[in-house]
Formats: structure tokens, sequence, C-alpha cells
């Protein structure tokens, strides 16, 4: 019983207050620029409990933009078992999602879920801030009902 | 007291990109500092060799999504040269109307992150608010806030109405307002002008022999600007003035920066005001005919350069693209040498550096067929390239 408080308590604050951070695995700055958008006055995600952070340690949600080159695998591998548990991983824009306009370049690997697990994905070209917020808030409403987040899929790991 | 290294990067608060830099202290000053690059590089040269043209504009345009406009344009106008591809005016003039409202972004983008850099969030927020006025303008004249996709070869994709015009225009008051509260902010704030005055110092001469371009060669006092040196579109018939600064520091560069603001809204009315009829697209041919073109761009970082050949095809035989941070790079461990641990963000973030648009490889063939140069036969074959196009680098 005293669990369950403690654990309902958990998922609240977790979901109340997501800490995200931020890392470019190979993107061309849109995605990124639009990240940082989001955080600022017009769409001001701190309202939701969102806020950037600086390190891996402290994050619970990492957003990754642009697809992933060969030389930034390990980092981006790295960062992402700095993470504490439980994580998620937020694929911004069609780069990282599938690879988008550079799949098949010879130094780009595919999308994210070829280093490191994806829980959601978040489509366009470069996405809207709009839509980085509702990819965001949709995460946070699968931990609300319970639901694992979708399925990790993963190529390598 | 012994001497430490410390890696920067590639994932650090201080930077939005990867990249690493390893500083060499003493204590908290800065020693040296070595650069490593190419977390970021994808291969969009080689990329663009398998796609054609058109296909290519696209993949250009993500080369860097904040100038991605400057490297869209610098293509196309290499590929119209050697096409013989002849833009109408009122195309030249909707690219240099998207130009400067990207420039417009790209510069209060940059003062956002110089805030952020030397703790002055406020600012951040202020400046980056501002700018989605100047997104707005993009998306409503283009269809897109970030990735505009309006160049194509032979001239822009979309015409614009007098009502977005207007628009635009309406935009650019409420912009012009809050510049001139930046400036005051820039050159008058005291913790603002404690974080960046004599921090980054970058003496004239230095600045000469790394080629830094853009901002940072104008805050040394050079006045370097393609617009201005070798114009393009209908640069030569609009009035506008080279912002430069003489105190080579982070302070300089600021100082630009926001006074570039107000030059670029100036550009935007002239250009509204006196928008030619006509045609914006000039019906350009599928297959290029064999030739090479190097094209000049003043990017909101400096000059960015693309090199294109074409064989007849219609697809590139090669693609260079030569960004204005590359340049930049060359003076930053320069500028950090001497300094404090704690300036370091803001002196790399104060070249506004654009590590996506900098990862490109270089290979040089070892097979013989390749022509080597050495630099003072580079540099004899570069003025008489450019005699040849009526710029004469020797009043520079």
């Amino acid at each position: 019983m005293e669990n369950k408080v403690i654990e309902r308590v958990v998922t609240w604050a977790r979901m109340k207050s997501p800490w995200i951070i931020h890392f470019n695995c190979g993107a061309c700055n849109g995605c990124d620029i639009e990240v940082l958008d989001a955080l600022t006055p017009r769409f001001d995600v701190e309202r939701f409990g969102v806020m950037l952070k600086g390190t891996p340690r402290h994050a619970d949600v990492l957003i990754a933009c642009g697809p992933v080159t060969r030389q930034i695998e390990a980092r981006l591998k790295r960062i992402y078992s700095q993470m504490a548990e439980p994580k998620f991983v937020v694929a911004v824009g069609a780069c990282a999602c599938s690879g988008g306009v550079f799949d098949g370049c010879y130094n780009v690997l595919g999308g994210v879920n070829s280093a490191i697990p994806v829980s959601a994905y978040i489509p366009g070209c470069p996405v809207r801030p709009e839509a980085l917020i509702d990819g965001v808030v949709k995460l946070l409403s699968t931990l609300e009902k319970k639901e694992e987040p979708a399925p990790a899929v993963s190529k390598t790991v | 007291m012994p001497k430490i290294t410390i890696p920067l990067g590639p994932q650090h608060p201080a930077l939005k990109e990867p990249g690493n830099f390893l500083l060499c202290l003493e204590g908290e000053e800065v020693q040296s500092a070595t650069l490593r690059l190419g977390y970021n590089h994808r291969g969009v040269e080689k990329a663009m060799e398998d796609r054609t043209f058109i296909q290519d504009l696209y993949l250009v345009e993500r080369v860097c999504g904040i100038c991605s406009h400057a490297h869209t344009t610098c293509f196309s106008m290499a590929v119209e040269e050697i096409g013989g591809i002849e833009v109408p005016r009122r195309g030249q003039a909707i690219r240099v109307l998207v130009g400067e409202i990207e420039r417009i972004h790209s510069h209060l983008l940059w003062l956002g992150v110089a805030g952020h850099e030397i703790g002055f969030d406020t600012l951040f927020m202020y400046s980056w608010r501002d700018r989605e006025l100047s997104l707005d303008c993009l998306e409503n004249i283009t269809g897109n806030r970030v990735h505009y996709g309006i160049n194509t070869i032979g001239g822009v994709r979309r015409d614009i109405t007098a009502e977005q015009a207007q628009n635009v225009l309406k935009q650019m008051d409420v912009i012009e307002e809050r510049t001139k509260y930046y400036i005051k902010l820039a050159t008058e704030e005291p913790t603002v002008l404690a974080r960046t005055k004599g921090v980054g110092m970058l003496p004239k001469e230095v600045a000469l022999s790394r080629c830094a371009v853009g901002p940072l060669a104008r805050a040394s006092g050079i006045q370097k600007d393609v617009r201005k040196d070798d114009p393009y579109l209908l640069y030569s018939e609009l009035d506008f003035k080279v912002i430069t600064h003489d105190s080579c520091d982070v302070f300089g560069r600021l100082v630009v920066r926001v006074f570039e603001l107000l030059e670029s809204i100036k550009l935007v009315r002239q250009i509204i005001k006196s928008l030619p009829e006509g045609p914006v697209l000039a019906k350009a041919p599928r297959k290029i005919p064999a030739g090479e073109a190097v094209c000049r761009y003043e990017a909101p970082r400096g000059e960015d350069m693309h090199y294109v050949k074409a064989n007849g095809t219609e697809k590139p035989e090669r693609a260079k693209v030569r960004a204005p941070t590359m340049a930049n790079f060359a003076s930053v461990p320069y500028m950090l040498q001497g300094g404090w641990l704690a300036d370091v963000p803001i002196v790399i973030a104060a070249i506004d550096p654009c590590f996506s648009c900098t990862d490109r490889a270089t290979l040089a063939r070892r097979d013989g067929s390749a022509q080597t140069l050495d630099w003072p036969a580079l540099r004899s074959k570069g003025i008489e390239f450019y005699k040849a196009r009526g710029v004469d680098f020797r009043k520079l």
C-alpha cells in the first residue's frame, strides 16, 4: 500500500516536471533552434514544468535531433547510459526518425533508433515547436496511463 | 602549478552543437586550445553528386538550419552562372528580402545565445521572443519557419503579394524599436560590458592572417563584406553601410551585430519599396552544361562559398561548400589563449559557430592527377580570377 502511494507520487512528480537534455547528434541546427524556441516566451514549455538541463545525469528525457553520424554514435550511447532510469528518448525531426534527407550518406548511420532505443518520434523538417510540445505531452500522458511507452526499437543495441 | 588538460564537448551546456575543444589550463588561465571537429560530418558534398540539381537545393538547404537561405542562394547562383540563366529582377529582389530577414533572425538568435553564455538569461528570452516576429515574416512569405525552400534554379518559387509586403513592413517597425533597445543594452548595460570588454582579443593583423570573415573580421576593424566587395543579386543598387568596430573583442562583435540588425531592416524596407515588377522565375534546363563556378554570398556569419562543377548531365560532378564558420575557427585558439576558463563559452559563441556548416571533409588524391599550388601561386591565381570579374583586392 505504502509503496503504491510513493509510486504514484513519483509518477506525478515526473509528469509535472520532466527535465530534458538536448543533444544534437548530427543535425543541421534547424530542429535545435526549434527545440530552444519551445523554451522561450512564445511557446514556453516551462509552463508544463519542462526544464532544460546541462548534464544527462539530471535529465529524464533525451531530446535527440538529427541523423546519427558515425563519429557521434559512441557519445550518444555514452550520454544515454549516463541518464538515470527511467529514461526516455524523443527523436525530433525527420532525420532523427529515419535519417531523413541524409539517409544513405556514407557517414550517417540512420535515425536515432540505430544507436539507442527511442520512445517517441516527432516528424517534421524541422519540427514546429507546437509539434514538439505535443510530442512531449503525449509521451508524458503514456506515463499517466501507467502504460509502457512505445516499445523500444533498436537495430544494434 | 601543474598544467591540466580538460575537454569541452562534444556534449556541453555551453555548446549547442557537438564539437570538441581540448583546453590546457594553468589554474584558471587557458594556455592553449585544440579544436577537434567532425562530429557533425554527414557527407553532404558526396550526397550532392548523387542527386539532381533541384534535389541538391533541398539538401544544401539542410547544410545549416540557421543560414539555410544563404546556402541555397549561393548554390543556385553558381548553377545559374554555369548554365547562363538570367534570374528575373523580381526573383532577385525576393532572394535579397528573404536573405535579409534571415540575417535579422540569425543575429537576434546569436544575441540570445551570447546573453545565455554570459549568464544573462533575460536577454536570451527577450531576443528570442523578438526573433519570433522575423520568423513570422519568413513563414508568411515562404511558408516555413526554418527551411524556407523558396529558392530554385532560375529564381524563386513563390511571388509575394502587396499584403505580405505590408505585413513585413509592419513587423520591421516592431523589430526596429526592439533593436534600439538592444543597442542601448549592448553599449550601456554594466554586466554586459564587464563580461565582453577586453575578452577574446583578435587584433586586426591576426584576423587578416587567419582569414577571419564576417562580423568577426568586421569587429577587428576590417572592411570586409561580400555584399559591397563583390555585389551579387541587387546589392549594388541598395544603400547600406558596412558596420565595423575597432575594439577587436567580444564587445565589438556584439556591437557590430546589433548595428547590422538596423542595416538589415533598412535593406528590407528599401527592397519592398522598390520591388520590381515582372516574373520571379526564369525557366531553367534540367541538364546544366559542362562548366564550373565559384559563388560567394555574405551569410549572417560571414562569407559563404560554393563551388559547383557540372558535366552536362542533370547532376553535379563535384560540389564544395566552404561555410563561414570554417574560416573563423582558425581564430578561435588564438582568442582563447591567455583568457580565463569562464570566458571560453562566450569567446567560442562570439564567432557564432555553426558546426553543421563547418564539418566538411577534404580528400586529396595522391595519384598525381591533382595539381598542387603553393600559397603565393594560389593567391595570384585568386587575384587574377577576381580581376576578371571586376573585383580589385589591392584596394582592401
